[in-house]
């Protein structure tokens, strides 16, 4: 969990996973969040599927799914900059004062800025004042030459200005659930509105600057993106049917689709994948899980809370010379000295340059639970540079499936190298849209030197093992049937110590006093369990299994444990004995400490309940600082 | 001995039979005694050989009997002779008796070290089984290996025997094979034994754990389905990731002359502050900042302390749910495994029933888990049944960590049914894939799976074992080639026509020759095959030095004849046989016809193809008689 000093130096090529992380910080993302604020998004209500909640706006669920958003990004990514900005409003405040146009913002932070924790905490307040200091009003009005996306827009590409195109991904997110803008403007007037928006739209665009749209659909009517949007955000033939509105019909649904969208899809590699001799393909992959860690740990002066650098230095052990970054490493091999330099060691490692490469096929029974080693990463074909990719996955994909076979291939990195395993997914659809994308998981394989027989350890050398009977294994699923959870999903449960950790942070850095307390979802149901048919079953299996005897069985346990600290107390005991023995402040104050053995000092510190640890140093500086000397 | 130090005593098989398969069990051993040399230099290993000629071993001068049996390498400390010693195994002449060479290496490992000493003891076995064994003095060879069994259970050794299978397996070996497999097999009935049977180099390679780790439990207490019913349990890791060896820094700053001289590194950490870079703040005086945006909050370890999450230690079932609500894909970590408290029957019949009930119903386990008192965080997992089929080996769980919300993204991705006929397959081309995945099956149903995780070693640890050899030749195309070599197996042309084999390669010329045969798309095919492997086998007899090819050509033999008995085309085998036979003798190459008749090879009879002019008994005394006629 904690970074320590030391740490940060280890030689981390070995590790796989930050190379992930490294990834992930490579690149930031200047985002500008347009939420259409006209009272239409006020006005359509979503229900809401559990009943004990409120229905919602279209406009209170971009901003929860906003705060959402940027909660993960001050967490993961917080060197990405956003501005949240309203438009059809009453109040305009923006660098162009354009009408109908709101950008929020807190003090201290520019309109485009790192999130930071006061900025989510307005946020999640704005319904209280909104009304008040914003206001909503429609922008476009006919008869009037205003526009109100038109200005959006433009503010929105003013913003991002900042930053070179290069290093950073500039994105636009519109959310609206009105689909035709200009609809009440008549004749030449919505032509030229129209032309003049797109106009503005394809300048962003020439300047690097994405822009995404999220479409809110109301119950009755969806949202139809060829009326208008189709042409703002480039969406031609094919693409053009693919684009699903967010529908759906509870509003969990719709953030839950929202959510996907905006997060960018990330490439974290572009691999060839090789598939026979001859046959490469091209192929993309993507990060779905990976563990989110806590953010990173800067070291400061506690007098003045300033940050302290950490200066290295490499100390010979023979001469004491101070040296240069040392060039070599080495590994005592027959009693000789192996020297390996930095090129040389990256060369034994690089077992393969190749990418990733199709060894084979095994039926899925072959892929045992306990194959794994690290989070899985999804594998999707790409064509933009080997022409017919996509075609010879897809067929592949099919193939597997058909036949329930998975693929082994070889992964190999310059740094790591990995025998994988190649899970074809099918695309799983429900009511709230994709579940599952349809591609490939990449699961990496352990090699025998990885795996461990620890089940073996015990194998009986007398008796053979007892194993369950009839009866027992249908108590057993009896009981199974009894505590069952419906509908599990993975997703389910949030982080408790992440979510603490950052709520505690979130609270001081707003210097707020009373910590929040935050729900850990994983503890299991005390009261379910509680339920009379659940504890009979528990009954039957215990009865069934340990006989009348669960409950001495239960006590041998604790007889155990205590003859266990049975046996340290008399060790302690002992030691206090033995210590008395010896005069240890007229040893300490002689200075003979050192003289004595490291049992003896022993005696000493295990007496007064010291941790014993350590060289001989350590033990003679921990009594005398224990002695207060 | 030290606790985690292991004394390893190598019992190989030299006889005749397993000659081929020497240079490979050379490359192994000498890896096992390389990898010591990094990982645990202090450990001990001994090499006993049988099958030899001659007999050297201190039981047969105390007690007499255990011919044959050669102590090639008495116990002692790796080094790098041993290496050497184990890279020219002596070759055997007679078929050796593995029970004689067991009982040797547990004497020496007896007498090397009492009873009392708490290091590792293992035997480890690696021979083809194929030569029978003697009948003991008394009683039955059953009797014999219990009283064997017992003496490892009460000294604390282990047994692992590697058994190498080939394909080639002739009919009056099989009675042997047979009972020597039940005798092997009586051992890890009997006491603390593995077997493992292999059919290639690459899983002789991996079948070896070349390196033994002590396990150590990540958690012992309770699982906890409810608060009534807690079954003790241990929790061990399954798998975690083998890392390269961290090397130690080298300074050359001392003086050549210094014999002593350890060349190595320290390192110094100094903390500044990053305003004045000349004033050090000790360490102590340090406190963690934590980054929330741009925000940095300092917060001392104490206050951290008193507000951080602090989960009890625990770990318990929140519930059941369908196997199918977990994806594979959703694994996060390595795996745990879960095993009953090895003392408590009752933890143990309690594991056993729910992981077979799990098992039939296709149920999972969530478990919300706790390992140590004072973790910053709780684990959220799926544990799945491991029902073992071994009488020794308890039932039990593995435990794989599940994502938390915050560790996933969800992308859209376009239907593959959505997108234009333009990126999609045609049936042709779906055909052809689906027959790809077929041919390049590497789970046949008749055969060892391929590549099987568990007897894979990995390529980048192997290669640092040999770090002598690394210095004079850094690079890893060896191993490389290993894999490739499973690959390349057929010419595949996936866009083009499916999958067809034109030419039978050098790598795995029998199934090239199969796949040939059994091409339907022109009689002609069956001809070329069998021409081509006429040549290959050819080229190989006349090529071998000393008989080292005999062995392939023999496999290459055998498959000839299958096919041009499957194909009715008797004369073609019985032709090239006889021709080849002329050929060997006129040049000085009898030894493979001897070779062959030792091996069982006959011509195609009349009984097993209708359209050959050969009698059975003609068959059968073919090479016999060839054999007998110069004398």
């Amino acid at each position: 969990m904690e970074l320590d000093p030391d740490d940060v130096f280890r030689d981390d090529e070995d590790d796989p996973e930050n190379e992930a992380l490294r990834q992930r910080a490579s690149s930031k993302e200047l985002v500008v969040y347009l939420v259409d604020a006209s009272p239409k998004m006020f006005s359509t209500n979503c229900p809401s599927e559990q009943e004990d909640q409120k229905d919602e706006s279209h406009f209170r669920i971009a901003i929860s799914c906003i705060l959402e958003s940027l909660k993960t990004q001050i967490i993961n990514r917080s060197y990405d900059e956003v501005a949240v900005c309203f438009f059809n409003t009453r109040e305009k405040k923006n660098l162009q004062d354009l009408n109908s146009v709101f950008v929020f913002n807190v003090a201290d932070r520019e309109f485009l800025d790192r999130p930071t924790a006061k900025f989510i905490k307005e946020l999640s307040r704005l319904e209280e004042f909104f009304v008040k200091e914003i206001g909503s009003q429609h922008g476009i009005v006919s008869g009037s030459r205003e526009n109100s996306l038109y200005n959006a827009l433009w503010v929105a590409q003013a913003l991002l200005r900042k930053g070179s195109a290069k290093t950073a991904d500039k994105r636009i997110l519109i959310f609206t659930d009105e689909d035709d803008p200009f609809g009440n403007i008549k004749g030449g007037a919505k032509a030229d509105m129209t032309r003049t928006t797109l106009q503005r739209v394809k300048d962003a665009q020439d300047l690097g600057i994405s822009i995404e749209l999220l479409p809110l659909s109301q119950l009755d009517r969806e949202f139809n993106v060829s009326l208008f949007y189709a042409d703002l955000i480039g969406l031609q033939g094919e693409d053009l049917a693919q684009f699903v509105p967010a529908a759906g019909e509870r509003m969990e649904d719709m953030k839950y689709q929202l959510r996907k969208r905006m997060f960018k899809k990330r490439i974290v590699r572009k691999l060839t994948f090789s598939v026979a001799n001859g046959v490469s393909i091209e192929v993309h992959t993507y990060a779905f899980i990976r563990p989110t860690v806590l953010g990173s740990i800067t070291w400061l002066d506690s007098v003045t809370n300033q940050p302290i650098k950490i200066e290295r230095s490499f100390i010979c052990a023979d001469t004491g010379a101070l040296m240069q970054e040392p060039p070599k490493h080495f590994q005592t091999y027959k009693n000789q000295n192996v020297k390996f330099s930095v090129e040389e060691l990256s060369e034994i490692k690089r077992v393969s340059t190749g990418q990733l490469r199709l060894l084979g096929f095994k039926p899925l029974s072959c892929l045992k639970d306990y194959h794994n080693l690290r989070p899985s990463t999804f594998i999707f074909p790409s064509d933009e540079e080997v022409i017919g990719s996509t075609r010879i996955f897809i067929a592949l994909h099919r193939s597997m499936i058909r036949l329930n076979r998975f693929a082994v291939a070889f992964y190999g990195t310059s740094s790591h190298s990995q025998l994988v395993a190649l899970v074809a997914q099918e695309e799983i659809i429900d009511s709230g849209g994709q579940v599952e994308p349809p591609g490939m998981h990449m699961i990496c394989l352990p090699y025998s030197d990885d795996i461990r027989h620890a089940e073996e350890l015990h194998s009986g050398t007398n008796a053979a093992i007892p194993r369950a009977n009839e009866d027992q294994i249908k108590k057993a699923a009896a009981l199974i049937k009894r505590i069952d959870l419906k509908d599990f999903s993975v997703y389910q449960f949030a982080n408790p110590g992440l979510q603490r950790h950052y709520a505690i942070l979130q609270a001081l850095a707003l210097e707020e006093d009373d910590l929040p307390e935050i729900k850990d979802e994983t503890v299991p149901d005390e009261e379910g369990l509680a339920r009379p048919g659940v504890v009979k079953a528990i009954e039957e299996f215990k009865l069934s299994v340990y006989g009348d005897k669960y409950d001495e069985s239960d006590n041998a346990g604790h007889k155990k444990v205590s003859e266990a600290s049975k046996k340290r107390k008399a060790l302690a005991d002992g030691a206090v004995q033995k210590s008395a023995q010896y005069n240890w402040d007229a040893l300490a104050d002689s200075g003979k400490l050192k003289d004595l053995t490291v049992v003896e000092l022993k005696f000493y510190l295990s007496a007064h309940d010291l941790p014993v640890s350590g060289k001989k140093e350590d033990l003679v500086k921990r009594i005398l600082t224990h002695m207060g000397k | 001995m030290a606790r985690n130090k292991e004394a390893l005593v190598l019992l190989l098989d030299v006889g005749p039979s397993m000659h081929h398969l020497l240079p490979e069990v050379e490359k192994i051993c000498s890896m096992i005694v390389q990898k010591k040399l990094v990982y645990s230099k202090y450990d001990e290993v001994g090499v006993v050989l049988f099958g030899t000629e001659e007999t050297e071993n201190e039981l047969t001068m105390e007690v007499g009997g255990y011919e044959h049996v050669v102590v090639l390498q008495n116990i002692k400390v790796v080094d790098g002779d041993l290496v050497e010693t184990l890279k020219k195994i002596p070759r055997g002449t007679l078929p050796g008796d593995f029970l004689d060479a067991i009982v040797v290496g547990m004497d020496m490992l007896i007498k090397k070290y009492s009873s009392t000493n708490k290091g590792k003891k293992r035997l480890c076995l690696i021979t083809n089984g194929l030569s029978p064994i003697k009948d003991p003095y008394e009683g039955s060879k059953e009797d014999q290996v219990n009283a064997i069994a017992q003496q490892m259970t009460s000294h604390g050794m282990k047994l692992e025997s590697v058994v190498v299978r080939e394909s080639v397996v002739l009919d009056e070996n099989v009675s042997v094979m047979e009972e020597n497999d039940r005798i092997l097999n009586l051992f890890p009935k009997r006491t603390c034994a593995k077997m493992v049977f292999v059919e290639s180099s690459t899983s002789l390679l991996g079948a070896l754990k070349t390196r033994s780790i002590s396990p150590v439990t990540i958690f012992r207490g309770d699982l906890e389905i409810s608060p009534k019913l807690k079954i003790k349990v241990w929790v061990y890791k399954k798998t975690s990731e083998e890392k390269f060896p961290t090397l130690k820094k080298y300074s050359d700053k001392a003086p050549s002359t210094d014999k002593f001289a350890s060349h190595e590194v320290k390192v110094d950490f100094e903390y500044k502050s990053v305003e004045d870079a000349n004033k050090v703040v000790p360490p102590e005086q340090r406190i963690k900042g934590y980054q929330y945006g741009p925000q940095v909050v300092p917060i001392s370890a104490d206050e951290w302390d008193a507000v951080k999450f602090k989960p009890e230690k625990s770990v318990k079932v929140l519930g059941f749910t369908d196997s199918s609500n977990i994806m594979r894909h959703h694994y996060m970590k390595d795996v745990n495994i879960f095993i009953a408290d090895p003392g408590d029957q009752n933890a143990i019949l309690a594991v056993s029933a729910l992981a077979r009930a799990m098992k039939e119903m296709h149920k999972v386990a969530i478990l919300r888990c706790v390992w140590r008192q004072g973790q910053g965080n709780v684990v959220v997992g799926a544990l799945t049944p491991n029902v073992s089929d071994n009488d020794h080996v308890p039932d039990s769980f593995y435990f794989n960590v599940l994502p938390f919300a915050e560790d996933v993204r969800e992308f859209q991705f376009p239907s593959f049914s959505n997108l234009p006929a333009s990126l999609l397959p045609d049936e042709e081309q779906q055909e052809a894939a689906d027959n790809f995945v077929k041919m390049l099956d590497l789970a046949p149903s008749d055969k060892e799976e391929m590549l099987q995780p568990d007897f894979t070693p990995n390529p980048v640890l192997e290669l640092k074992k040999s770090m002598k050899r690394m210095r004079e030749k850094p690079s890893g195309s060896d191993e490389e080639d290993n894999y490739r070599r499973i690959t390349s197996k057929n010419k595949v042309d996936l866009i083009e026509n499916g999958v067809k084999v034109e030419k039978i390669g050098d790598l795995t010329p029998v199934q090239d020759f199969e796949l040939m045969m059994s091409r339907r798309d022109n009689p002609e095919w069956i001809n070329r095959a069998i021409t081509e492997m006429k040549n290959k086998i050819h080229d190989l007899i006349e090529d071998s030095i000393e008989g080292d090819n005999y062995p392939k050509a023999l496999d290459l033999l055998v498959a000839l004849r299958k096919g041009c008995i499957l194909e009715q085309e008797p004369k073609q085998f019985n032709d090239f046989l006889h021709q080849l036979c002329k050929f060997c003798l006129e040049h000085d190459l009898r030894s493979f016809c001897d070779f062959l008749a030792s091996k069982g090879i006959t011509l195609i009879s009349k009984t097993e193809a209708v359209d050959s002019d050969v009698t059975e008994e003609e068959a059968r005394n073919y090479l016999v008689k060839r054999e007998a006629k110069p004398e």
